[in-house]
């Protein structure tokens, strides 16, 4: 085991997925010798050179079309788009070509290709800078949406996302590139739908995904001093989601805070409470299930302003305590 | 330029002659298109194909010449008006018919219908819904070429009104400054749906936006599939040196932008002068003139597409629709 960061771990992935597979490839904006804007891709132009690390121009839908257009017929690119904001401009590649084009042919095509791209607020980057579109993308069935919380299943996600037959869509986290943590030596696989327990408790569960991971962990740790036992749960594939996982995570704790920080309306957290609340969870519940999104506004400048944009540690813990009030258990 | 001194161009110095074969391939394959689209056009007024459909009548020559350039290896993208690139690059018509009906039997399991038949084993990579939709597939689809050491193409059928949509813009400068083998060809059949190019264009042809990108435009004769024919097979050749080319085969539908199209917005005469030019009835004279067919000959041919094509409304009137039991197939691989 060796400490790496996300963003390194996210790398190594791509790297020992091209050196196993000479159809795997990376495209995008400044990832050739700039290395990514994230410096995400550094070092893989010098090892595979300008062919399969392919700086493109500024053309978000022709990066995402081309990565479709490649999948299709043979290849297994890795799309980048700089910011996740910028998505939109690849929408129709992506929701109305990539995404149908194995059930509209009758199941004759697979679209392996994988579109990464850092999503999230936190540096300062404004409203076209910052946004958590995860939603959009799971509203399109025959995607599939990966936002991984860690490096360690950063790159076991992205070895699978690379090796899936279908089009995923792969949102880094921004604020966690530099993150470290423990990442195993050489290859190893996570599935995609499967949720992981990132901290066990017995009293409430927060399930939440990405960049909140880390405040939702710590804030665990200073309510357990105070003797309330949370589990945290952290899809890490929010489609297909690993519905199961969270369903009994839900029945052991009886209480449920969604946290994310997308905009809360219409947000993916909408889906798991209504998930939850139509199983047999519903029965085990001892108050009603809790979202913690974003607020409804584009992401403010102003660093405070910018902070409380998104659930904030101080927000989490209150609407926990509310929760432990709310039951009978409390 | 007269359709003879056309006609004259065509089989003229430093082009290949074309044997009777391949035309008369040429010549069945436009009438499959042709019958194949006034089949449909019944149907539609019978209930029995829902949704839209793009009828392709009077621009059966662009396809037809187009892919008989192409070997089958050679890949392309289409349009919503896609039917006559699908029976130019050779699809089964009976699966096609299938498909139109919603059939299980269909390209697409009765799931794609018209705007979506794609039949990867022979080169055709879809057709799309989305105006300008294939642009960047194509792009994509011309990397793998590149990437796996492939000696073919792309062809990437698009239309006037698709030229003024961005993916176009970003498609061509992305094959251009990777050096991409990818046929552009414009159908320019001058309506955008009921505008004409006029007003949704500031250029005469489609062709000079080809500078902008540092490649070549190229106009081409739309009606005439010999000269079609030429220019994608010339084309194939120079986009395997040079990375994409534009070319822009000027064309016209006969029939509305889609069903439901009741076609105010052009005049009965303009329509009429089309259809003097018609493509297929201008091969056919080509043909009988050169002394390449007897009109014997051609008869028997355009009584043997239509009998493929009774053949194509039978096997698709025969089979099943799609069980209930596979509407969740194939969302993922």
């Amino acid at each position: 085991m060796s400490e790496i960061t996300y963003a390194q771990a996210i790398k190594e992935a791509m790297s020992e997925e091209m050196r196993r597979d000479e159809n795997v490839f990376l495209m995008g904006e400044d990832v050739g010798l700039y290395g990514g804007a994230f410096g995400v891709s550094v070092g893989m132009f010098e090892e595979f050179g300008e062919e399969r690390v392919r700086d493109t121009p500024i053309s978000e839908a022709v990066i995402a079309g081309a990565a479709a257009g490649a999948a299709v017929t043979g290849m297994r690119p890795i799309a980048e788009i700089m910011f996740s904001d910028f998505t939109t401009i690849s929408m129709d590649q992506l929701v109305n070509q990539a995404a149908k084009m194995r059930y509209m042919f009758g199941g004759k095509a697979k679209v392996p290709m994988v579109l990464r791209t850092p999503g999230g607020s936190g540096t300062g980057a404004a409203a076209q800078h910052s946004q958590s579109l995860e939603a959009w993308f799971c509203h399109v069935p025959g995607l599939k949406v990966v936002i991984p919380s860690t490096p360690y299943d950063a790159k076991g996600l992205l070895k699978a996302a690379i090796r899936d037959d279908n089009p995923v869509i792969f949102i880094e986290q921004k604020l966690l590139y530099r993150r470290k943590g423990e990442v195993p030596e050489g290859d190893y696989i996570i599935e995609l739908g499967k949720a992981d327990v990132k901290r066990e408790g017995k009293d409430v569960t927060i399930i939440s995904y990405g960049r909140m991971i880390p405040p939702c962990l710590k804030v665990a740790e200073e309510l357990a001093a105070e003797g309330i036992d949370v589990e945290v749960v952290d899809p890490r594939t929010l489609l297909p989601l690993d519905k199961d996982t969270l369903i009994q995570s839900a029945k052991k704790t009886g209480r449920v805070l969604i946290v994310h920080e997308a905009v809360q309306t219409g947000g993916f957290g909408g889906e798991i409470a209504a998930v939850l609340a139509d199983s047999e969870a519903f029965y085990y519940l001892d108050a009603p299930i809790k979202r913690l999104g974003g607020l409804d506004i584009p992401i403010p400048y102003c660093p405070e302003l910018e902070k409380n944009a998104v659930p904030t540690e101080e927000k989490i813990k209150e609407a926990i305590k509310t929760l432990m009030k709310g039951s009978a258990k409390a | 330029m007269t359709e003879k001194e056309l006609d004259a161009a065509q089989q003229g110095k430093g082009q290949e002659t074309l044997s009777k074969e391949l035309l008369e391939d040429m010549y069945i394959k436009m009438l499959h298109t042709r019958l194949f689209e006034e089949k449909v056009a019944y149907f539609f007024s019978m209930g029995m194909v829902h949704g839209t459909t793009h009828l392709y009548v009077g621009e059966e020559a662009s396809a037809v010449g187009a892919c008989s350039a192409l070997e089958v290896e050679d890949l392309i993208t289409s349009t919503h008006r896609g039917h006559g690139h699908c029976i130019g690059k050779g699809i089964d018509l009976n699966k096609m018919m299938a498909e139109l009906l919603g059939k299980e039997t269909g390209y697409c399991k009765g799931k794609g219908g018209s705007m979506h038949i794609a039949d990867l084993t022979r080169g055709n990579i879809g057709a799309n819904g989305v105006v300008g939709g294939g642009h960047a597939i194509s792009v994509g689809a011309a990397l793998t070429l590149r990437m796996k050491k492939q000696d073919n193409v792309v062809l990437c059928f698009f239309g006037d009104g698709a030229s003024n949509e961005g993916s176009f813009h970003e498609a061509l400068n992305l094959a251009s400054v990777w050096k991409l083998p990818v046929i552009f060809l414009c159908e320019n059949n001058l309506y955008g749906m009921s505008v004409p190019v006029s007003k949704s264009m500031n250029v005469q042809d489609v062709a000079v936006r080809a500078a902008a990108y540092g490649i070549e435009g190229r106009v081409v004769d739309g009606n005439d599939a010999i000269a079609v024919y030429h220019a994608v097979k010339e084309a194939k050749e120079y986009v395997k040196e040079n990375g994409p080319i534009l070319i822009e085969a000027k064309t016209y539908r006969w029939l509305g932008h889609s069903k439901s199209d009741a076609n105010v917005y052009r005049t009965k005469e303009e329509i009429a002068s089309w259809k003097e030019k018609c493509p297929i009835k201008r091969l056919r004279k080509y043909l009988e003139e050169a002394g390449i067919s007897t009109a014997e000959e051609l008869d028997s041919i355009e009584k043997q597409a239509k009998e493929d094509i009774d053949k194509a409304v039978e096997f698709a009137q025969n089979s099943p629709y799609p069980s209930l039991d596979t509407i969740m197939d194939d969302v993922y691989a």
